[in-house]
């Protein structure tokens, strides 16, 4: 298959974890949004990794999951520390960055 | 010959500095020490090279240049100093009375709580007066008149905490801004003229033919304006009409400041400043007859205001303001070394009279009001003897030292030869005011003189009357030295015509190389003038005595009864403060508190000031709204950013390519390779070399082509990148023969 077969279904991914992002209220479901942009990025790599044959771009991939794993372990304390300080976990109300 | 000048003003300065910043931690003694010392060094040194070195140094006198102090474009002004016999007499005045009236200050100032400051003003005072006269080009002179100006300043104000000191003191400094803004005004002609500001480049070109003789305004040539300008200058410093104003009210400072700056030194200056410009005054007629006319009608005018002030102080300011119109109608017929001689002469007596007024009203109480005076004779004795012998002086009693030098000045205006034919007149007219200035000295001082020591009885109430003492030495032994001076000073310029010897005249002698010789009067004239002179002083002192021996007399009253107006006009100065009142300060206050409702407040507070910060704050509101704290929200905009970025960062750039086009006869050979960055990217190329032919299109970055005629052309390469579809055009004309 070519290339460009993976890029697009890359950046579709990319897209739709953004509107995640932007969108969804609920901090949960942003932080999966974040994990589908990694790995629409992921995708990426590895595309032109393949037709480039090169091996460096498996070893990005690895090295963006391990990131990612490590992002979300935090992204989810944050989670549970927002959750205790304010009883919900819904961005709307958190916007501490006001003051 | 060089001589290090420098030390002259640098002790006091030096003096000035170490009792600004010690003067308050040392005692009295030591402050008056060093203040002492400063001058007294100075005043050793200024001897030294006056008397010692001067006579051996040349036509030029001594030099001494410091360093370079502007050098830009055209303009290139050395920190030099030059003595010649005319800063030299200067020096030796200035250092000489100024030493004196600093021993007088250490009594009079005995009990002041600022003695360290006052010192280190009087010797800062002394420090910019010598560089005044020592400068050898304009703008180094300009530096001590100002810092004279600003030591007056200090100084008439040193009483600051009551308001009418301070205000004097600002009055002074403004009338003086006033003249030298017209100093300056003069220095910027003559340095465009003549190209040069230093005084001997200045002098050499004031010829007759020099470029200081092209006509400039109304006819008048640049000398005649540079001239008057200058001499405005001098009215403010010297206090001549019309701005001699501030003078009087000057008086608000300790006695020994009006002594020093308000009479001896500081207002003879503009004097100064003329005998030294003497080459430029000399070339125009009209400009010498304006200074001696606006001299003579000053030494009448104050002369008069002088009748009817009750202030002993006030009356020896007018009495300044005359003699220096002595001064200047001197200098002003050409007589320099007469009004030079006039000026070293009131230093002497008028620093006496001033510092006697300060003995006696150290022993009133501090009262100045010669009417509560009287019968001071035999209580303040040593003090009346040394007034009587500077009155004397002043009245120009032969021999005393007015009598030769006032004599010089009247004597010259009237045969002086400057003015040419349709001028001539002007000396005469000079001659006939100043004889009358005379005849008023005489009667004023008189009066003065009578109304403090004469009698029997002090007017004075009993607590005033109880402390009149005799002053301690240290303030009557400085009065005595003056008193000496005042009296002897005058056979250093005895008229050298009359005793056929022309070195007779000292100070002729001494300033013949500067300003020329001489001004020598036929003997019977001289003689004449002489007699004149001294029968005018007689009856000027016969009249005051009639009017005021041993208090107010029946006639003083009677003459006031019979004109009370006038009296009172002349009690009020003639209402020149009031007249400058409303001609000119008012409307100023006027125009500038329209100016600050409009400008300031409207303008810059509610517009600048107010609407700056109106328009911060709707940006700040705009911007406010942006700052939700909402982070999807930031995260939306900075996704858009980097879109607008990535797209922008992502455009196809046209390939960077060249026309090199080689021409062989009628063939040409176009070459449309890329610069030096090759891709392996194929380009399509389109030929079209002008002349009718078909396009040729391909990959091929290279084209010969064969001309059939010869004839100018232009070539057009049209480059395409088939990726991205972007297309660049590309020109080059030939010419084929």
């Amino acid at each position: 298959m070519p290339t460009s077969y993976y890029l697009i279904l890359s950046f579709v991914l990319f897209l739709i974890g953004t509107a995640g992002v932007l969108l969804r209220r609920n901090a949960l479901i942003v932080l999966m949004g974040i994990e589908l942009q990694i790995n629409g990025g992921n995708l990426a790599l590895l595309a032109f990794s393949r037709q480039l044959n090169d091996l460096k771009g498996h070893v990005f991939a690895f090295l963006i999951i391990a990131l990612a794993a490590a992002e979300a372990a935090v992204g989810l304390a944050i989670l549970v520390g927002l959750f205790r300080s304010r009883q919900t976990i819904n961005l709307d109300e958190a916007t501490l960055m006001k003051r | 010959m060089t001589f290090d000048l420098r030390l002259i003003p640098l002790f006091p300065f030096l003096g000035a500095v170490l009792l600004m910043l010690f003067g308050r931690k040392w005692s009295r003694d030591f402050v008056f020490v060093v203040a002492a010392l400063a001058i007294g060094a100075a005043c050793v040194v200024s001897a030294d090279a006056c008397f010692f070195q001067l006579p051996d140094a040349g036509a030029g006198g001594l030099t001494d240049v410091v360093g370079t102090w502007i050098a830009t474009g055209d303009l290139h002004i050395d920190l030099a100093f030059r003595m010649d016999g005319l800063s030299g007499v200067m020096c030796m005045v200035i250092t000489f009375v100024g030493l004196l009236i600093h021993v007088f200050a250490a009594g009079y100032m005995a009990d002041d709580p600022d003695y360290a400051r006052f010192f280190a003003y009087l010797n800062l005072f002394c420090g910019a007066m010598l560089v005044l006269v020592l400068g050898d080009s304009l703008p180094v002179l300009f530096i001590g008149w100002e810092g004279v100006g600003l030591c007056s300043y200090l100084l008439i104000g040193f009483w600051y905490s009551s308001n009418d000191n301070a205000d004097a003191g600002k009055k002074a400094f403004i009338t003086n801004r006033i003249g030298d803004f017209g100093f300056l005004l003069g220095m910027f002609l003559l340095f465009q003229y003549a190209g040069s500001l230093s005084v001997p480049d200045i002098t050499s070109a004031a010829t007759a033919t020099g470029p200081l003789m092209q006509p400039l305004w109304l006819g008048q040539p640049v000398a005649f304006w540079a001239a008057l300008f200058l001499f405005v200058g001098a009215t403010g410093k010297s206090a001549q009409i019309p701005l001699y104003v501030w003078l009087p009210d000057a008086m608000a400072g300790p006695t020994p400041v009006s002594a020093l700056i308000h009479a001896a030194t500081m207002v003879t200056a503009g004097v100064y400043m003329i005998a030294r410009m003497h080459a430029v005054y000399m070339l125009v007629p009209a400009a010498m007859a304006i200074v001696a006319v606006v001299g003579a009608a000053t030494a009448m005018f104050a002369a008069v205001i002088g009748f009817a002030q009750n202030d002993f102080k006030k009356v020896l300011a007018y009495s300044t303001v005359s003699q220096l119109g002595f001064m200047f109608a001197g200098v002003g017929t050409g007589n320099f070394d007469g009004g030079i001689f006039h000026l070293v002469t009131h230093a002497f007596f008028k620093a006496g009279l001033f510092l006697c007024a300060g003995s006696v009203m150290h022993a009133m109480s501090g009262s100045g009001d010669i009417r509560i005076m009287g019968g001071l004779r035999k209580k303040l004795p040593v003090t009346h003897a040394v007034f009587a012998a500077c009155w004397l002086a002043i009245c120009g009693i032969v021999p005393f030292s007015g009598f030769f030098s006032k004599d010089s000045i009247i004597a010259g205006a009237f045969g002086t030869e400057i003015y040419g034919e349709h001028l001539a007149w002007v000396g005469k007219l000079v001659c006939v005011m100043l004889m009358l200035a005379a005849l008023g000295t005489a009667f004023y001082m008189t009066r003065l003189y009578l109304l403090v020591f004469s009698g029997d009885e002090t007017r004075a109430d009993e607590k005033i009357k109880h402390h009149i003492h005799e002053s301690p030495p240290i303030m009557t032994v400085p009065l005595a030295v003056l008193a000496i001076g005042a009296t002897l000073i005058g056979l250093i310029g005895l008229p050298g015509g009359l005793v056929h010897h022309p070195e007779a005249n000292l100070l002729a002698h001494e300033l013949q190389p500067v300003v020329g010789a001489e001004l020598e009067v036929a003997p019977s004239i001289e003689w004449g003038f002489m007699a004149a002179s001294l029968g005018l002083a007689v009856i000027g002192i016969m009249v005051a005595v009639a009017f005021y021996r041993g208090g107010y007399k029946e006639p003083a009253r009677a003459f006031g009864a019979k004109f009370p107006g006038f009296l009172r006009l002349v009690q009020d100065k003639f209402r020149i403060d009031e007249l400058y009142d409303r001609v000119f300060i008012r409307p100023i206050k006027t125009f500038s508190r329209g100016l600050f409702t409009f400008v300031d407040r409207i303008i810059v507070d509610k517009i600048l000031v107010e609407g700056t910060g109106f328009v911060v704050d709707i940006f700040a509101r705009l911007a406010r709204a942006v700052q939700g704290g909402d982070g999807q929200r930031y995260m939306a905009v900075f996704a858009v950013g980097v879109a607008v970025l990535v797209h922008f960062a992502t455009q196809p750039t046209l390939p960077f390519t060249k026309l090199k086009v080689t021409q062989t006869g009628r063939a040409v050979e176009v070459d449309a390779h890329r610069g030096n960055k090759q891709s392996t990217r194929p380009l399509e190329y389109a030929f079209d070399f002008g002349d009718g032919r078909p396009i040729v299109k391909g990959t091929a970055a290279e084209q010969r082509h064969d001309y059939d005629r010869a004839g100018n052309y232009t070539i057009h390469v049209t480059v395409r990148d088939p990726r991205w579809g972007t297309e660049n055009d590309l020109k080059e004309k030939v010419e084929v023969r």
